[in-house]
């Protein structure tokens, strides 16, 4: 969208009896290519180009969005006639500021042909099936490219380019009715993507499942691979930092700011400013500079994040932690999550355990009181420990806890980290003792 | 119905003469109102419009698909599209045939949003919100409405053009109490198709749900554990839906013998009494429509029958495939997505047994009622419970903490050992599969009762 017609919508907002008014433009394409059953299925092109106008009119936020073009009039209308029933503003649109480049995009990977990313799928499934040729293959790799354009009445407009490339595949292998699910993903700006790390994930899945192992109920340490802690712990954990969460006094660590909660190992970090990763910008979604913010450092309760209205009803300052879509208004985020590593290799982690669980994937994890930080569900892909060494793959058994409780009981943190579908970055983590239930 | 931003016989060219084994054109008008509360705030208020389309082409098995804002996208789409598939395919193409259809379908009588103004329903809303506040210990709350009103215009190569319109007013209203540290939410989904009604009815149901989170407070936990478990009939749908239903999608099945070996027609999966449907047919409810988004007939599909596997749902592609009877089930969100195999009204159909029945000779088990979220891998899965009862010598007894059911599909449905005989729907939520979320879709069941199901708590 050019300068003038954004400089156009601000100044019919204002002439409609806006106060403030902000634009968000957002165009993105993308090409996901996608194979079904180890073969090539469909190429697909999406294309998605919309604006959304949110108004300060006397003093109360309205939104409306649109995909439909030259909706002008009809977007500062609906924005308009919204604000009467909107919330009240407890912020100011920010003024221009001061914006340090973070790399987010890639000639390479916007030069990428559909061939090319056939090709990539085409090698991303040969090599896990040359591992198993039982397994039963879905991929899909993706190219996409966007540019998110933010401009408000108070002076600040940015343009922000991005590319990335991301990659998945999830197989499936079915002896009689036992199904054994595995996979792994990466994403990046560059177009270095690790395919031969996503195959070794995943042919390491499938040796570590060779055989079914019996589980027991009782407590007893569990291991979460930093798949696992991306998938199980990590969204229950930073709901408590979401500040709005906070502000309502819904965040169990609504009263624990600068708080000794977790264990001394243990440092947290929402960083958006990593060069190429998915989750990087310059600014964030309401045109403030995006920062790196600490949440844990050393056990530490060290920050909450806001955006700029939760910051304003806070008395706090927005942390750059504004995300949002199209339709709906911004929202309290995270960018790149990146858990700091310890000292303690994955196979000196496990051999100190005579019982244990390794924790790849649970099942219905995201279920129960997330908010509180309760975590429950079933094993879909681990591993049992006995006596220091993997077992056998765990079926039919519950893992549950509460993060907050679990993570002031770490036994070790590992010092191998990856990065979880692009966005986290995460040693394994040893949970001294969890509630494991196994069905009979 | 609205005029359409492209005049229908430029859609109709669009499709000719692709060179395309088959190509079709759809196209989206929605216009969304969104109003949002966390305590007493009002979080967001909004209005939404978005005008798109999309092309999806088949050449030789291989499909290309391309969605776009612009309507002057539109020939250029279905041509990208064909050259896709033809980059793609290297087999043979195989639909299921399809009568071509011309249809307008216009949405159900019901009570209609857009008819009431704003003002109207956040004064509702204000008085929803209030009313699980003023529970005391409910220290917040979370309001989620959205009504939101689609017309979908479809046209295929084989000469179908259907128009479809439809609004679903969906709301979600959520509890949490606190004390010392502790926490507890109750909440529920509703939702309804072309019908705001049932919105002005709901002020008893959101102080129960306060009531309920600040009793969970107080409550013990369940003791983990194996029992016989009795669910009512929103649980039992979701349990139908995530358990039994995803497997019954062909997608998951066309092309994977092993899977074709345990999904064969035929197979015993349950005892005499269950009988499992799914089918958009069933009027006026959230997963009801006339036509897929394929432009198949919507159909009422028997899964299981007397215990036995009869049926399966499928898109064209996958019952060509597996030379079976089209369903009409194959569904896409939004014109940003292909059409994939999709459930509609998922249910199990009710038997004879009271709830009464169900309980007695139940010495020690769990009454487990409300939706909370589900999730399958096929063979396994997992739900919860918004809230439950132990069951002590054939009687409701205490409210326990939530809990989680998980289990294997196969030995759980094995395990139901007696359906009762009252029906009920559930709305609200929607469905996630491929990316594509929420699909509007409802289930539904009697109370049931399983044997043997494992019960974590949480």
């Amino acid at each position: 969208m050019d300068t003038n017609t954004v400089e156009k919508m601000l100044q019919a907002a204002k002439e409609a009896g806006a106060e403030q008014a902000e634009v968000y433009h957002v165009a993105t394409e993308e090409t996901p290519v996608r194979f079904e059953a180890n073969r090539l299925k469909e190429l697909n092109s999406r294309q998605v180009n919309g604006v959304a106008l949110r108004v300060i009119a006397s003093g109360r936020i309205g939104f409306a969005s649109s995909t439909r073009p030259g909706d002008v009039e009809d977007l500062v209308a609906a924005a308009m006639e919204t604000s009467p029933f909107g919330p009240e503003a407890h912020f100011s649109f920010p003024g221009r500021t001061e914006v340090a480049a973070v790399e987010t995009y890639d000639r390479k990977t916007e030069d990428l042909r559909p061939e090319d990313l056939i090709t990539l799928g085409e090698r991303l499934v040969e090599g896990v099936l040359k591992q198993d040729s039982d397994v039963l293959c879905d991929a899909s790799v993706r190219r996409a490219v966007g540019t998110v354009t933010i401009a408000n009445t108070s002076g600040a407009s940015a343009t922000h380019r991005s590319s990335a490339l991301s990659a998945w595949v999830s197989g499936t292998l079915i002896r009689g009715t036992d199904m054994l699910f595995v996979g792994d993903a990466d994403a990046s700006c560059d177009p270095s993507i690790g395919i031969e790390a996503i195959i070794a994930e995943v042919s390491r899945q499938l040796e570590r499942c060779q055989g079914n192992a019996a589980t027991r109920t009782g407590e007893m340490p569990v291991v979460f691979t930093s798949l696992g802690v991306a998938e199980a712990i990590i969204g229950p954990l930073t709901m408590a930092f979401n500040g709005r969460n906070v502000l309502q006094g819904q965040s169990p660590l609504a009263d624990a700011l600068g708080e000794h909660r977790y264990d001394s190992r243990l440092t947290v970090t929402d960083d958006p400013t990593i060069p190429f990763r998915v989750g990087s910008r310059p600014f964030d979604d309401e045109c403030l500079a995006a920062r790196k913010v600490p949440l844990i450092q050393a056990g530490r309760v060290s920050n909450f994040l806001y955006d700029l209205q939760t910051a304003g009803m806070a008395g706090s300052r927005s942390t750059g932690s504004a995300h949002r879509s199209l339709t709906t208004q911004p929202s309290i985020g995270t960018s790149s999550l990146v858990v700091s590593p310890g000292d303690v290799t994955f196979f000196d982690m496990i051999s100190g355990i005579e019982e244990g669980i390794v924790v790849e994937e649970l099942m219905g994890a995201g279920q129960g009181n997330v908010m509180g930080g309760d975590f429950s569900g079933n094993v879909l892909l681990g591993y049992k420990i006995e006596n220091g060494k993997l077992a056998g793959r765990v079926k039919n058994t519950i893992v549950a806890g509460n993060v907050h409780e679990a993570l002031a009981s770490v036994a070790a943190i590992g010092s191998e980290t990856r990065w979880i579908g692009g966005v986290v970055n995460t040693p394994p983590i040893c949970i001294d003792h969890l509630a494991v239930s196994a069905a009979s | 119905l609205d005029q359409n931003l492209i005049p229908r016989d430029e859609i109709q060219s669009a499709l000719d003469d692709t060179g395309a084994d088959y190509a079709e054109v759809r196209l989206d008008n929605t216009a969304t109102n969104r109003i949002t509360y966390r305590g007493r705030d009002l979080e967001e208020i909004g209005r939404t419009r978005s005008f798109g389309g999309c092309a999806r082409a088949l050449v030789a098995g291989g499909w290309g698909f391309v969605s776009f804002n612009d309507p002057s996208h539109l020939r250029d789409s279905v041509q990208q599209a064909t050259a896709q598939a033809r980059h793609v395919g290297t087999g043979s193409s195989n639909l299921a045939p399809l009568e071509a259809r011309q249809d307008r379908v216009a949405a159900g009588l019901g009570k209609d949003p857009r008819t009431i103004p704003l003002a109207r329903k956040k004064e509702l809303l204000d008085s929803l919100n209030e009313a699980m506040l003023s529970v005391e210990g409910v220290t917040s709350t979370n309001v989620v409405y959205y009504d939101s009103h689609k017309q979908v215009t479809f046209a295929n190569s084989g000469g179908s053009f259907i128009e479809q319109e439809r609004i679903d007013v969906v709301s979600r209203l959520a509890a949490t109490a606190r004390k010392n540290g502790d926490m507890q939410q109750s909440s529920v989904s509703l939702g309804a198709l072309n019908d705001y009604s049932y919105m002005e009815k709901l002020g008893d149901v959101a102080l129960e749900v306060g009531n309920k989170s600040v009793e969970l407070l107080n409550a013990p936990y369940c003791e983990p554990g194996v029992y016989p478990v009795v669910l009512d009939p929103i649980l039992a749908g979701v349990f139908c839906h995530e358990a039994f239903g995803h497997l019954s999608e062909s997608d998951f099945v066309y092309e994977n013998d092993r899977m074709k070996e345990i999904m064969v027609l035929g197979k015993r999966f349950g005892q005499k009494h269950l009988n499992i449907v799914d089918g958009a047919a069933v009027p006026g409810l959230r997963g009801s429509y006339a036509f897929d988004d394929e432009g198949m007939p919507a159909r009422k599909t028997d899964l299981i029958r007397e215990g036995v596997l009869v049926g399966r749902l499928h898109s064209r592609e996958t019952a060509g495939k597996m030379n079976e009877p089209a369903s009409g089930n194959a569904r896409a969100l939004d014109y940003r997505f292909p059409p994939i195999v999709r459930m509609t009204n998922t249910y199990i159909e009710p038997g004879e047994a009271t709830l009464g029945d169900l309980l007695s000779g139940i010495k020690l088990g769990v009454y487990a009622r409300n939706w909370y979220g589900g999730t399958t891998s096929m063979e396994m899965f997992t739900f919860s419970a918004g809230e439950a009862y132990m069951i002590r010598d054939g009687q409701i007894a205490e409210l326990v903490r939530p809990v989680k059911l998980t289990g294997n599909l196969f030995t759980t449905l094995e395990n139901i050992d007696a359906v009762g005989s009252d029906l009920d729907f559930n709305q609200g939520g929607g469905c996630g599969k491929g990316g594509q979320m929420p699909l509007p879709v409802s289930n539904g069941s009697p109370h049931i009762r399983i044997q043997n199901c494992v019960v974590g708590e949480r």
